[in-house]
This record gives C-alpha cells, sequence and structure tokens, in this order.
C-alpha cells in the first residue's frame, strides 16, 4: 500500500480518516496495526482486501497484491482474490456469522464456492482445523447454529473460517477486544497456531499493544490517520523512538501518590451478606452472600470479568436492584434497600460515576446545567453563587469556564468522563462508586483520569469502590481488592496481599492471563500451562 | 424464550380475547350513550310508542349483559340477528358480499403481493441508483394519495377518457370468472396501487436494513457472488421480516375494500357496513364490523406466527 | 437557533423545500380563507357543475376553453375559478372553506392524540411495572383492530358530530402515538445520565421534562408529521363515505362525495378537492422524510 488516502462521510462531508499511509508486507509475515480509537487502523485493514464500507471511499495512493493493483481491479478480479487469497477475521463473530445457516456450511462456503475443493474435502478439512483450534466435540460442532456457541468459540470458528483457503493474507480486526482476558488467550493461542501452520502472512489490528505484541513480527503505529512509527516488534518494545509509542508503552506505571491513609475502624459502607438476582426473590441469583467493608478514605477494587455480578454489586448498592438478602450499613446505619426509600442527604453522599460517558451526561444540557442541577437540587444554590461553584468545580477537574456552555458532544471522551466526576462531586458526596470509568477510554486518556481522581481523593478524602476488569487499573488505584467469579467473592484482601504469592488459584489466572509487553509472553505462558495441565478445558469452568 | 407451539397458542388467544373485547365495548358503549339510542335513531318526531317498541325490538329493555350474551351465543351460532333497517335475516345479507369482498381483495393480493415484493428488492438492491428514486417518490406519492384519489384518477383515465373498463362494478354470483374479473378490473386496480406502494416501501426498508448487517459484509469479504450473497445469505433471513409486511398489508387490503367498494358501488361487506352505520343499522354494523375485524385479526395472527416459524433462532433453539 | 433553522432550510433538498411550499400555501389558505375567498361559503352563485378554466367542450361549438370560461362569468361580479359544485356552489370558495375546516380539525385531533399519547407513553417507560403492563395491554387490544373499522362501529353507536370525530380518531391514533412515545423513551429511559438524575432523587416530572422529551424531540416530530397525515387522510376518508363533517360544512371528502355523480359526465370537478388532499399530504411527507433523513444520519424509514 502507498500513500493511501481513503475519506469517510461524517457530519454531512467527506473528511480524510486515512491520510497517505503506506504499508509494506512480505510473505509470511505478520504486522500489528495499532493505535486509538478513530486511528484508521480498522479501514486500513480492510481497505487491504480492496474493500471500503459504505460511507467510504478510497481517494489516493495504491494497493498492491502479489503484483496486482487493487485499486483499478474490477469487482470480479477483486471477488476471485477475496476468501481465497486474503480472508479476513472480524471483531464481533456473533454478528458476522449469518444467524440462518451451520457454522459448517459457512465454513465450506468460501472453498467450494471458490472452486477449490469440493465439499466433503472442505468438511472433513473443517473438522481437522476445529480440532486443531482446540474447539470442543470438533466433529458435530459444525452443525451447530452461530446462536447454538459460545462467544469464544465462535471467534475461534471464524478464524477457522478464515483459513480455509489456505490464504496468503488474513486480517484480523480486533479479533478479541469483545472477549474476557481468560477467553482472550485461547483466540489468541489459536491465531497463533493459525499464522504459524499456514505460514500466512497477517495483519492484526488491535488498539492493545500488548496483545500486538504476541503476534506480530512488525508493528506499525497510528494515529489520526498517519503513520507515527513502525519498527520490528521486539525492537519498538524495547526502545520506541516516537514520544506517543512510549506513552503507550509506558500507561500506568505512573501513580499519583497516597497522601492520606485509611484510619483503622473508620468504616464508612458495609456491605452484609448481599444476595441479589434479577427478575425478585427466586429470578436467576447474580450475587451470593456478598461482604466488604469500604473504609473511609479508601479504595477497593472489585475484580472480575463480565457475567461476574461486580456491577451488580454497585446496582446492589446504590439501591437500583435492591438486595433479596442481606443489609447495606452506611456510617452504622442501615440504608433502604431500593433507592426509592431512601432520603436526599443519604442520595447525596453516594455518587456514582460510570463506564460510558457518552450515555452519562445529557446530551442536550451543557455543561453549566449537568454540573448546576445538583448543586440547586441538593443545596438550594441557584445563580450567581451556582455558577461560581461550578466555575470551581471544573478547576477541580482541570477544566475552565470555558467549557461552561458547551454540550457534551463538544467534548471529548475524556472530558467528558471529567464532568461526569464533577458532577459526582457536586454533591459532595462521601463515596464514589466507579463503574468501569476508564474502560471505554483511550490508554493516555485512562490513565490521567486516574491520576485526576487519586488527586481528588488526597484532596477531598472520597472513597472510591472501584468496579473493573482491568488488572492494570487495579495495579494503579485500589488500596484492597476483592476479586469476584460467578456472583461471589473469591478473594478479599490488601492489595499487596493480593497481588503477591502466594495467589489464589483464579487471581493467579487472571493475572496471568493479562497479556505483557513481552512478544514470548503468550508462548511461555502455554508452555508452562501445557505443562501444568493437559488442557483439561477453560479453567473458569472448572472453578464452578 | 417460550416454545414455539406455546408462542402460537398464547397469539391466539390474545385474538380471540381481542375480538371478545372489542364486541363487549360496543354492547357498553350503546348503554353508556347519553340519552336514548331508540329515540336517537327514530328522530324527535317519534311518539313514545314507537320509541317503547323500537327499544323492546332492540332490547334495550333488558339489561346490556344479557344482551350481550344472548347476542354473543347467537353470534357463535350463525344467527346474527336481523336488519333494523329492512328486517331480513343479517346473515342471508352478508353471505354474498362476503363471497364478493373476499374475491375483489383476493383478485387485488394476488397481482399486488409478487409485484411489490419483487419491485421492493429491486430498489434495495439498487439502492442510491435512478431507479430507486424514481420508485421512492412515486410510492410516497401513492401513498399519500386518499385511495379514492386514485379510484377516481383511474375512472377518469380509463372509463371516462377511454373506455376500457365501466366505472361502476356490478357483479352477480352467476356470472362467468372472466365476465366477474372484468367488472373488478378498477376496483382491484385501485387497491393494487394503493397496497403495493406500502408493501414496496416496507420491503425495502426490511432489505437494505438487512443489507447492512455484518454477516453481508463477511460474505461479500468471502469473494462470494453477489446473486448468491442475496439468494443464500440475504433471503432466509429476509424471510421472516418480508412475511411480516406482506401479511401486514393484507390487512390493510382488508379495510382499504371498504372505501374502494363505496366509489364503484360495489357489492360486498364494506359498502354494505357503511350504508349500515348512516343508517345507525346497530346489528348489521355489529356483526359486518366483527367480520371485518375478525379476518384482520386472522391476518395478524399468521404473520406473526408465520414470521416466528421463518426466524433461524427461533426454529433452532439453544 | 432561528439561523440554523434558515440555514439547513437553505440546504434542503428540492424536494423537501416543496414540501414546505405547499405547507405554507395551505396554512395560508387556511387562515385567510375568508379573506380570500369570493363568496361566502355555503351561497348558490351559479349552475350545476358549472366548468372551471379547464374546460373545452361547455359548448356543443367547441369554442376554446378561455372563451366558454368568459361567457359563464361573463355576469359575475367574481369569476368561478374552479367552476361550481353539485349545488351550484363555488369550487374555489368551498376549496378555501374545506381547507380551513378540514385542516383545522385534523391538526386538533393530531394535537390531542399526541398529548394522551406521549403523556402515557413516557409514563409507561418511566414508571414501568404494572402502569406500562395496563397501558401496553389496553392498546395492543385496540390496535389488534383495524381503525375504520372501529371508528365506522363507534360513529355507529354515537352518532356523527364534529367533537365525537376528534374525540375518536384522537383516542385511536393515541395508540400509535403512544406505542412509539414508550419505544423511544424506553431507550432513554436507559441511559445513565436518566439513572443519575433518578439516584439524584428526581421526581418524576423532571425526568420526563428534563431527561427524556428533549432527547425524542427529533422522533416525535417527524411522527407528528405521519399522523397528522394519517388523520386528515382518514378524516377525508370517513368524510368521503358520508360519515365525517355533515353539509353544508365545507370539507374536502365530502366534497369529492358530493360530485362524485360528475365524473361520469366528464366533469372533474370531485378530482379538485381529492387532488388537494393528495398534495398536501405528499407536502407534509416531503419534509417527515427530510427531517428523518437529518435527524438520523441515513437511516431509511417507511
Amino acid at each position: 500500500m502507498q500513500g493511501l488516502r481513503i475519506e469517510g462521510f461524517q457530519e454531512e462531508r467527506w473528511q480524510e480518516i486515512v491520510k497517505g499511509v503506506d504499508v509494506e508486507l512480505d510473505r509470511g509475515r505478520v504486522l500489528g496495526l495499532i493505535g486509538e480509537s478513530g486511528a484508521g487502523k480498522s479501514t486500513i485493514g480492510i481497505a487491504s482486501m480492496g474493500f471500503c464500507r459504505p460511507g467510504c471511499r478510497i481517494t489516493g495512493g495504491s494497493i498492491t497484491f502479489d503484483g496486482l493493483e487493487l485499486t483499478s481491479s474490477n469487482d470480479e478480479n477483486l471477488r476471485q482474490l477475496r476468501g481465497v487469497r486474503i480472508s479476513y477475521v472480524a471483531q464481533s463473530a456473533a454478528a458476522s456469522f449469518n444467524p440462518a445457516h451451520r457454522l459448517i456450511a459457512q465454513y465450506v462456503e468460501a472453498p467450494v464456492q471458490h472452486g477449490v475443493m469440493d465439499m466433503s474435502q472442505a468438511e472433513s478439512q473443517g473438522k481437522r482445523l476445529y480440532k486443531r483450534l482446540d474447539l470442543p466435540d470438533p466433529e458435530n460442532i459444525g452443525n451447530r447454529y452461530p446462536h447454538q456457541v459460545s462467544g469464544g468459540q465462535l471467534q475461534r470458528a471464524m478464524v477457522a473460517m478464515a483459513m480455509a483457503c489456505k490464504p496468503d493474507l488474513i486480517v484480523f480486526d480486533e479479533p478479541t477486544t469483545a472477549l474476557d482476558v481468560t477467553t482472550q488467550i485461547e483466540v489468541l493461542a489459536a491465531i497463533k497456531d493459525a499464522i504459524r501452520e499456514l505460514n500466512t502472512a497477517a495483519i492484526y489490528i488491535s488498539h492493545d499493544l500488548a496483545v500486538v505484541a504476541q503476534v506480530s513480527d512488525r508493528i506499525m503505529v497510528l494515529r489520526y490517520g498517519e503513520m507515527v512509527e513502525i519498527g520490528d516488534a521486539r525492537a519498538m518494545i524495547a526502545a520506541p523512538r516516537e514520544d506517543y509509542t512510549r506513552a503507550l508503552l509506558s500507561v500506568r506505571k505512573v501513580r499519583e501518590d497516597k497522601v492520606h491513609h485509611a484510619e483503622e475502624g473508620d468504616t464508612l459502607l458495609e456491605v452484609r451478606d448481599v444476595s441479589a438476582s434479577y427478575g425478585g426473590p427466586g429470578g436467576v441469583p447474580v450475587l451470593e452472600d456478598i461482604t466488604l467493608d469500604l473504609t473511609r478514605c479508601n479504595t477497593i477494587a472489585v475484580v472480575g470479568e463480565s457475567g461476574s455480578g461486580k456491577s451488580t454489586l454497585a446496582r446492589a448498592i446504590t439501591g437500583l436492584l435492591p438486595p433479596t438478602k442481606g443489609s447495606i450499613v452506611f456510617e452504622g446505619k442501615e440504608l433502604p434497600p431500593s433507592f426509592k426509600q431512601r432520603d436526599k442527604e443519604m442520595l447525596r453522599r453516594l455518587q456514582m460515576i460510570y463506564q460510558m460517558p457518552d450515555v452519562a451526561l445529557n446530551p442536550r444540557q451543557t455543561v453549566q446545567q449537568v454540573l448546576g442541577r445538583p448543586l440547586s437540587f441538593y443545596f438550594g444554590m441557584e445563580g450567581k453563587a451556582q455558577r461560581e461553584r461550578v466555575v470551581e468545580l471544573l478547576e477541580q477537574i482541570e477544566l475552565n469556564a470555558r467549557y461552561l456552555d458547551r454540550f457534551p458532544s463538544e467534548l471529548s471522551g475524556g472530558e467528558k468522563q471529567r464532568v461526569c466526576i464533577a458532577r459526582a462531586l457536586a454533591a459532595k458526596p462521601d463515596m464514589i462508586i466507579c463503574d468501569e470509568v476508564t474502560s471505554a477510554l483511550d490508554q493516555l486518556v485512562a490513565d490521567g483520569i486516574l491520576r485526576l481522581l487519586q488527586r481528588l481523593q488526597n484532596e477531598l478524602k472520597v472513597s472510591y469502590l472501584f468496579i473493573t476488569h482491568d488488572l492494570a487499573t487495579v495495579k494503579a488505584i485500589s488500596d484492597e481488592i476483592v476479586v469476584m467469579l460467578n456472583g461471589r467473592v473469591v478473594e478479599h484482601g490488601p492489595r499487596d496481599v493480593i497481588l503477591s504469592p502466594p495467589y489464589h488459584e483464579y487471581t493467579e489466572l487472571l493475572l496471568a492471563s493479562v497479556p505483557e509487553m513481552d512478544p514470548d509472553w503468550l508462548d511461555n505462558l502455554l508452555h508452562t500451562r501445557a505443562g501444568a495441565r493437559l488442557r483439561e478445558g477453560p479453567i473458569s469452568e472448572q472453578l464452578t | 424464550m417460550d416454545s414455539l407451539p406455546v408462542m402460537v397458542g398464547k397469539r391466539l388467544v390474545f385474538g380471540v380475547v381481542t375480538l371478545i373485547a372489542i364486541s363487549l365495548m360496543i354492547a357498553v358503549g350503546v348503554e353508556l350513550l347519553p340519552g336514548d339510542l331508540a329515540q336517537a335513531i327514530l328522530g324527535q318526531s317519534a311518539t313514545p310508542e314507537t320509541v317503547a317498541a323500537f327499544r323492546r325490538e332492540l332490547g334495550l329493555d333488558l339489561p346490556w349483559y344479557t344482551r350481550y350474551i344472548t347476542w354473543l351465543g347467537n353470534f357463535m351460532t350463525g344467527d346474527m340477528g336481523t336488519s333494523l333497517a329492512n328486517k331480513r335475516e343479517i346473515s342471508e345479507l352478508i353471505g354474498t358480499r362476503l363471497g364478493n369482498t373476499i374475491f375483489l381483495a383476493a383478485s387485488a393480493a394476488i397481482v399486488a403481493v409478487p409485484l411489490a415484493v419483487f419491485l421492493g428488492m429491486m430498489a434495495a438492491l439498487y439502492r442510491e441508483t435512478l431507479f430507486d428514486k424514481m420508485i421512492s417518490m412515486t410510492t410516497l406519492s401513492t401513498i399519500s394519495f386518499p385511495e379514492f384519489f386514485v379510484a377516481y384518477i383511474l375512472i377518469v383515465l380509463l372509463s371516462v377518457q377511454w373506455s376500457v373498463f365501466p366505472s361502476i362494478s356490478n357483479i352477480a354470483p352467476d356470472m362467468p370468472l372472466g365476465r366477474k374479473l372484468y367488472a373488478v378490473a378498477l376496483p382491484a386496480l385501485t387497491l393494487i396501487l394503493v397496497v403495493v406502494a406500502h408493501m414496496m416501501r416496507m420491503t425495502r426498508a426490511a432489505i437494505i436494513s438487512l443489507m447492512m448487517s455484518p454477516y453481508i459484509e463477511m460474505a461479500r469479504l468471502k469473494g462470494i457472488k453477489r446473486s448468491r450473497i442475496i439468494i443464500h445469505h440475504a433471503f432466509p433471513n429476509a424471510l421472516s421480516p418480508v412475511i411480516n409486511v406482506i401479511v401486514l398489508n393484507l390487512a390493510y387490503l382488508v379495510v382499504g375494500v371498504v372505501v374502494v367498494e363505496v366509489v364503484f358501488v360495489y357489492p360486498g361487506l364494506g359498502q354494505l357496513l357503511v350504508d349500515s352505520v348512516s343508517k345507525r343499522d346497530l346489528p348489521v354494523v355489529q356483526a359486518s364490523g366483527l367480520i371485518f375485524a375478525g379476518t384482520y385479526v386472522l391476518l395478524n395472527l399468521t404473520a406473526d406466527v408465520l414470521s416466528i416459524l421463518a426466524n433461524p433462532r427461533l426454529r433452532h433453539p439453544k | 437557533m432561528l439561523r440554523d433553522v434558515l440555514k439547513a432550510l437553505l440546504n434542503a433538498p428540492w424536494s423537501a423545500k416543496l414540501g414546505l411550499v405547499i405547507i405554507v400555501i395551505n396554512v395560508t389558505l387556511m387562515v385567510f380563507a375568508p379573506v380570500l375567498s369570493p363568496f361566502p361559503e355555503t351561497e348558490v352563485v351559479g349552475d350545476v357543475w358549472e366548468a372551471g378554466f379547464w374546460a373545452n367542450d361547455c359548448t356543443p361549438e367547441g369554442i376554446a376553453a378561455y372563451e366558454c370560461w368568459d361567457e359563464i362569468n361573463r355576469d359575475r361580479e367574481h369569476k368561478v375559478l374552479l367552476g361550481t359544485d353539485h349545488l351550484g356552489r363555488d369550487l374555489f370558495t368551498r376549496l378555501l372553506y374545506g381547507a380551513r375546516n378540514t385542516i383545522s380539525i385534523a391538526l386538533v385531533t393530531t394535537i390531542l392524540s399526541f398529548a394522551i399519547g406521549i403523556s402515557c407513553g413516557f409514563l409507561a417507560a418511566t414508571l414501568r411495572g404494572w402502569v406500562d403492563q395496563g397501558l401496553s395491554r389496553f392498546v395492543d387490544v385496540i390496535m389488534a383492530f383495524p381503525t375504520l373499522i372501529f371508528a365506522l362501529m363507534i360513529l355507529s353507536v354515537v352518532g356523527t358530530s364534529v367533537g365525537v370525530l376528534i374525540v375518536v380518531i384522537a383516542i385511536l391514533d393515541a395508540t400509535r402515538v403512544y406505542r412509539l412515545s414508550r419505544a423511544v423513551a424506553m431507550d432513554v429511559e436507559v441511559m445513565e445520565y436518566v439513572e443519575v438524575a433518578r439516584l439524584r432523587g428526581e421526581r418524576i416530572w423532571w425526568l420526563m421534562r428534563r431527561e427524556i422529551l428533549p432527547n425524542t424531540l427529533p422522533p416525535l416530530v417527524a411522527e407528528f408529521g405521519l399522523r397528522f397525515c394519517f388523520v386528515f387522510l382518514f378524516l377525508s376518508a370517513l368524510s368521503f363515505l358520508g360519515l365525517g363533517l355533515q353539509p353544508p360544512t365545507a370539507d374536502w371528502g365530502s366534497m369529492v362525495k358530493e360530485n362524485a355523480g360528475a365524473i361520469t359526465f366528464g366533469i372533474y370537478t370531485p378530482l379538485v378537492p381529492a387532488a388537494a388532499i393528495a398534495i398536501l399530504t405528499i407536502g407534509v411527507n416531503l419534509v417527515v422524510d427530510w427531517f428523518l433523513r437529518k435527524a438520523a444520519g441515513l437511516r431509511d424509514e417507511y
């Protein structure tokens, strides 16, 4: 690819989203494309197949595949290429499989339609691949429909589908982003196997440098549709040339120092044997007998994978989902189970910040209105006093008075999250529940938010209940850690105890599954695991 | 999620409940009406004796629930009572007219459904082309036209300017099929134009949303031929929404037929209903209204059941 | 704000501009009908079905159209632009008054139906529970029944008058508004900013008015246009069936009905009010279409 330029139709005009990028990939090599959201990495990946999503167009440059110019090729030539010599693995397998056909039928489609092999050959090869990629019951899993298998399995089935015609190039478009860390490993291992076995070239797109490092020979860093740096994967991780890359690498090592420390016995919130279920008592239980204490000025991190019940815990504490059993005690006083029965003062002292700042701010209210409402609602503060306090709040979150009349759509993701924090602060709370507050943000921005939260704790002595799936975040901010699995607390204790050996079995699995910035990490891990137990199935299932 | 028979059963029960609820509402409505229905129908000049006699005839002297239960029981056994206007058996009045209405609606549907689905798919597949834009403009105009406007334009063109078809469609049971078809040509054409417009727009929208889905993109990236993508990947998933569109429009057809019958003085059930409403001939209104409604409910039910059956996720449960 | 609207209008495609022009003309006619019309609403000014300016064979000699039209209008103070109706009233006058009556009734009905539909829909979405269940099941029952048939059955019981028409149609139509406003309110209600407001302790009125309503406005505005079209067509159909507005009130639907007989003589009088109905509906549809595309990017809705 040379000088590639692609425009996208946004906000009623064409805007350039890829600004002259050169990519070169040799046979059998793997290139990692990495960048934050909006960097244009997906668009470039998909363009390598001569394809543009609706609403995009290639405006310049050339794409040459094995001597063939793709930008000027006709549709028929491109079609002959796709699926046979270049194939694609999408982010969401659940959406990318046709719900009307069995897995195996979708597997054989490309080889049979392109005349590479006949139906029975393709089917038996498919079963071999399913087995190779560690799918359970490889003989029969192909007869299932997409909605009948789990997300991680479906993603592996898609990798198999991409390998069907032994292509020269596979494009992996964020194939593990939507998965939990423990599932991610299984899929990553499958991908690595696939690439190795076919000796194919690949483009691997991700926003996570550590993941890319596991599979790539070379890495290209992109930002705002332009290349920042390209180089050998190992060399880049050992010694990045550009500041931006260095920033991506060094993420979450910095931490604002904690000034105040919790005093023993100064307990703010106690959760006692709380159970909760959706659909009332007798419904599906999602929390069982949770007990934890939060001391003033402390941060508890609740860690777990999706479905562990960590967000439900937040809902139970706030009273959005009244617990079926147990009690929640705030400063020695038992709280009514539902938020509807709690008084204004109580509601004020317990605030919440959410994962997606986009949907946590009313798009039709200005920053002034968003921050002003809690002030007038809780403190009856109006007019000039209110305005002054809002400016003060903005300064606390490192924004200024210029933001007062802006709407959320005029703010960046990080700024929105800061406004959400300020809205919580406006109520002068004792405790803030942070539900995955950094997960939807790009790494550098998330880092800034974490530092801000720590600084605010130092200044205002608030306590945090920090819910996250990301262990790096946990390491950065927590004083205590609660590890959850399937609605139960697996382990609970001070950070340094939990995060140093001897580990609890599940905590160890979680810790080991977080990709490290070491290109050999995956190989080493799989090697030790294979030695330890002969693949008795995913460990998370054994534990339940 | 419930199993298939349970879902179908639930919808069936809901349909029946609906019909009963509506007929009940009518019965209660008569009761709650301010003033006296008999007086209102006969007019202010009627003597108290005739009003009283009329009340007895309507059964207004009985409590409404007795009246309702008797009526419902009779209706179930096919006895719909007698018309107030001309004292004839309602079942007799309705019999041939119902047949005529079904004949008209069916002949419109046979042409309209395949035509609309075909054109709608074409418009979706050749989206944003001149063909699509023309079709979109035309259908937008057509759905903005009242049925009677379409009907009169057709009369002006095909009956007054060029005398191709009669402007009044009179059919009799003993007519041969060819003559019958000739007679209903204009009303059927009116219905076809209106229904096709609606159905096409909905089909187009359904197909477009389908063609945007990631699995269609995946199929394209697998290098599958366009024709195969449409037949193999889009069609099985389009079945459910398209069936829905078709049956919903058939239900619409059942109602649209009322206006068209009046325009063409066609001896159908719609004409009878409208006449009876203006004469306030309640028993006839109630009977023919419920027949229309029953058909409509039945068609909606069919739409639900068929689209459940056509949905692969529901057909192959976990 | 106003500048934005004007700018958007200038950039609108020709179809939307056409639609807007149609709406503006209709509203003007509606408001100024008594001033603009040459005759009073029900005055008889000539013979039955006198030809309008389009006539080309109004006398056996087959003289030119405008001469024929001049002939008819020679002795009159005002000219009968579109001819006369089945009682010899001026069709143009009837058309203007018809605009006034039909459009204003349709508008009042639509507003009423929105008031009912939106308040019930928002209540159901914010309160959930039995309020939602009760309202939704009730609406299911009504919607399972064809609107026209339902209206006819009710009218046969309670009789026809303007008030009854407005209330009956508004209630039937409110079911559709309820469905939509409940659905869009549900979409907004699950947003976390609504949860924040709930957890802050805000009352339901605030939630509905300040958090939900502003964020559901675009689809509701578009729906208002579509519902207006529906109500308007529905009223016209009822009038056409002789069950809507009653004579001598001028109304487009009844005008078609009254003059229907003329068509077989090759006189196009009934087509004029029918076309008026169609043109206004197209106009509103064109604007709504543009609005929908603008509000939701390139969303394709029917």
